[in-house]
């Protein structure tokens, strides 16, 4: 080559010029770093500003969602409407619906209104009364059933506001859109906003949405998270407490004690597979054995658990064999050297030093599980479930809701407060989702030995 | 740590194994429509306040999923009730039949109206179903002969209406909102403004290959299936304000200050001139019991009852007040539910 070019007088010169001036290619080569830079950051941005974007919108629409408008009434309890018979049977008092308790409320509403002298102009009671939940007659008759000596006294109780009294202090509602909207008036957000000068009505800290089930399409102020918090709390442990020893055993065998035949070539391959496998297949599965076959409650939370056991286990193996390849060799022999037996050896120093890495995998697997809706559909958690599941074991079996699955049911549904709430509901998972995924950061950071 | 994860896991698969003798559900399930959804769920929350018994647990999925689920045999693992936005088929009978479940109370609990609907700010329209016909159909009458649809704006379409371009959201085939759209509306439509006739013709007096071509519907855009829910079909229409939409009554009387109404043959919808039967679109809605279940699930017979008492399914009841339209013939239907009185064969 050097001949070549010694034979050509001109290229008497290196080709590229003096090392101090910048050639041709060199600036053709910095130029392509240049852009590759520019473009890896364009990229880097966009997924910036689409998680941004994301998280913003779910922040606006949700965060109010954990506020919620109270409006506090004194009501009497009027023995003529509620005990007609005059003995507090609690039988009798057990027959009355909340259809009978709905007119006490209208009627403390136009007391407050004369106490405090709020006047407006075509607002009738019924309309005023209407400010407030519908869930309030509930809350009432639970009152007095618990307590039958109540009837006959004024009793203060502090009631949910309508959804749309709500919206209003959250600037989901206005009086033009009222004007519009055959479900609220601009007369009862004059109402509401009386009631607040006059401090009958407040915003504060909304505890009920995740201790309160969910509640049907006619009041959104009063559907709340319980019964999903802990639908999903349930099924995260039947998934820790399955799929930990199975995937953590499965993977021992396979990674220290199998023998390398063509048998576990085959397992090993279809462990990867199925960690690949979409999820809404494993709800047919779920569907197919754990309800038909084995005959399984539906809606149960022991069903969803199972299903997601299988889902999530694939995950935890692949990780756990992970975690136990990179615990070095010479550990191994230094045991075995010492007399220890295969098996001490694996319990004793292996695993031991396996186990963040497992830990990591495994929170990490729930982390995926907790966010899965797909199987559930099929198994019949998507429904809606107020009661809440007793403890466990038994409650297990008993219907229940899951986050993902809430979420899903609320943007379903027509009236506009139950975005807010969808919203919040996905803020509530995320949080879940964040402080497991710091756990598992955190386990391998302290733990995690590098060799 | 090894230990307490092998205890654990011990009793996890034991818990799994004993699972088979589950104890006894105490809790109504119900599955099925989307559509009567909503309205289950009112009567369920409303059933769990006022009743000893557990609030039941309601699920969508759809009319069919429902009904099949239903079918599916007898037993504490199967449904109790399925809702339905459309009637029972045949077809469900026969394997409800060949499961077992023989006897099946249908209880129709009211009316539903189906609203088209445009963004508030929007022209307003009155529409006919001809009208909506000549818009979304794949073969139209013009001058005499069959073409493939050429209107752009709905001006086009009938001079009445404004001269803005066509674009419907209509719901997907798998809803059964669907196939009363496809035969309230269109169907209708094609036989008001003469396709069908035309059609008749072409297909030597076939009349289901007419019928069939007259709910054929343009794929050129205009004609946007909603596979989604009505809140999807809302966001469309946001999106794009030219749309207009079908949607549940119910779900237009959530949501009045987003969207307009349009009239159909002049007529407003609402609860009163559905029941009236003044508004042409709308349809029953039922649910199924599967009587084998009423005296083995605890307080089943109370909820169907309560469902479609006066004080809930009536005219002033909280369903007729999310807008369900209220059954006139309501007083049969609580005699029947009384009596526990099974559905004959389809007529």
């Amino acid at each position: 080559m050097t001949d070549v070019t010694a034979a050509s007088p001109a290229a008497a010169r290196p080709k590229g010029g003096s090392l101090y001036e910048r050639g041709e290619r060199t600036r053709r080569r910095h130029a392509a770093e240049r852009r590759f830079r520019a473009l890896g950051l364009a990229a880097v941005t966009f997924g910036i500003l689409a998680l941004f974007g994301l998280l913003g919108s779910i922040l606006y629409n949700g965060t109010s969602s954990f506020w919620q408008t109270y409006v506090t009434l004194d009501i009497y309890l009027d023995p003529a409407k509620l005990d007609k018979s005059g003995n507090r049977d609690p039988e009798e008092l057990q027959k009355l619906t909340t259809f009978s308790y709905a007119p006490l409320i209208s009627a403390a509403m136009a007391a407050k209104m004369e106490e405090t002298g709020i006047e407006i102009e075509g607002l009738n009671a019924k309309a005023a009364g209407e400010i407030i939940s519908k869930e309030a007659p509930a809350t009432l008759r639970n009152a007095v059933l618990a307590d039958p000596s109540m009837i006959g006294k004024t009793v203060t109780f502090e009631l949910l506001a309508n959804g749309r009294i709500d919206g209003y202090y959250k600037d989901r509602v206005t009086m033009a859109s009222a004007e519009l909207d055959r479900n609220v008036s601009p007369q009862q957000l004059m109402l509401a906003d009386a009631l607040k000068e006059a401090g009958a009505l407040s915003t504060r800290f909304n505890l009920a949405f995740f201790t309160a089930p969910d509640a049907s399409d006619t009041r959104p102020e009063a559907a709340g998270l319980g019964v999903a918090i802990l639908g999903s709390a349930y099924m995260m442990l039947i998934v820790l407490a399955l799929s930990l020893p199975i995937g953590v055993a499965a993977s021992i065998y396979l990674e220290e004690f199998a023998p390398q035949n063509w048998l576990t070539d085959i397992i090993e391959v279809n462990i990867s597979n199925l960690a690949a496998v979409p999820s809404i297949v494993f709800g047919i599965l779920g569907l197919a054995v754990f309800i038909n076959y084995v005959g399984l409650p539906q809606s149960a939370p022991i069903v969803g658990g199972l299903v997601l056991t299988l889902m999530t286990l694939p995950t935890i193996i692949i990780a756990t064999r992970a975690a136990l390849k990179a615990v070095p060799p010479s550990i191994r022999e230094a045991a075995l050297g010492v007399g220890a037996s295969k098996m001490q050896t694996i319990f004793h120093h292996v695993l031991p030093l396996a186990a963040p890495g497992i830990l990591t995998g495994t929170i990490i697997g729930l982390a995926q599980a907790l966010g899965e809706t797909a199987p559930l559909l099929l198994i019949g958690m998507v429904a809606f479930v107020r009661e809440f599941p007793d403890a466990p074991p038994g409650g297990l079996f008993d219907p229940a809701a899951a986050l993902p699955v809430q979420v899903y049911n609320w943007t379903q549904r027509g009236d506009p407060a139950f975005v807010e709430r969808a919203s919040g509901a996905i803020i509530v998972l995320l949080v879940f989702l964040i402080v497991m995924n710091g756990i598992a950061i955190l386990l391998r950071r302290r733990f995690e030995r590098r060799w | 740590m090894t230990k307490i994860l092998l205890t654990a896991s011990a009793a996890a698969i034991a818990v799994a194994m004993s699972a088979g003798s589950a104890a006894a559900r105490d809790q109504i399930q119900i599955a099925g429509s989307s559509t009567v959804l909503p309205y289950a769920a009112i009567v369920a929350e409303a059933f769990g306040e006022n009743f000893e018994y557990p609030t039941p647990v309601v699920e969508s999925g759809g009319s069919g999923a429902g009904r099949k689920k239903l079918c599916e045999g007898v037993g504490e693992n199967t449904i109790d009730i399925a809702n339905s936005s459309s009637r029972i088929k045949q077809s469900d009978i026969d394997l409800c039949a060949s499961n077992g479940v023989t006897e099946i109370q249908e209880v129709r609990i009211g009316y539903d109206g189906i609203v088209f609907a445009s963004d508030i700010n929007g022209e307003s329209f009155a529409f006919t179903p001809a009208d909506w016909h000549a818009a979304l159909a794949a073969k139209v009458v013009k001058d005499g002969e069959l073409v493939d649809n050429p209107n752009k704006t709905w001006a086009d379409v009938n001079p009445d209406l404004p001269a803005q371009n066509i674009l419907a959201f209509i719901p997907g085939t798998k809803h059964g909102t669907r196939e009363v759209f496809d035969e309230k509306v269109i169907l209708d439509g094609c036989e008001e403004n003469g396709t069908m006739e035309a059609l008749m013709a072409a297909n030597g007096g076939d009349e289901d290959a007419a019928e069939d071509a007259c709910t054929t519907l343009r794929t050129d855009g205009v004609s946007v299936d909603i596979d989604g829910d009505y809140t999807e079909t809302l966001a469309r229409i946001d999106a794009n304000k030219n749309g207009i939409g079908v949607f549940g009554l119910s779900f237009y009387q959530n949501n009045t200050d987003k969207l307009q109404v349009a009239t159909m043959n002049n007529v407003v919808p609402s609860v009163e001139s559905i029941a009236s039967g003044e508004y042409p679109v709308s349809r029953p809605l039922y649910f199924y019991v599967k009587n084998a279940h009423l005296d083995v699930i605890p307080g089943m017979q109370q909820y169907v009852e309560f469902f479609v008492s006066d004080e809930i399914a009536g005219p002033d009841g909280p369903l007729a007040a999310y807008g369900l339209v209220s059954d006139p013939e309501l007083a049969k239907t609580q005699e029947m539910v009384a009596n526990r009185t099974p559905m004959g064969p389809l007529n």
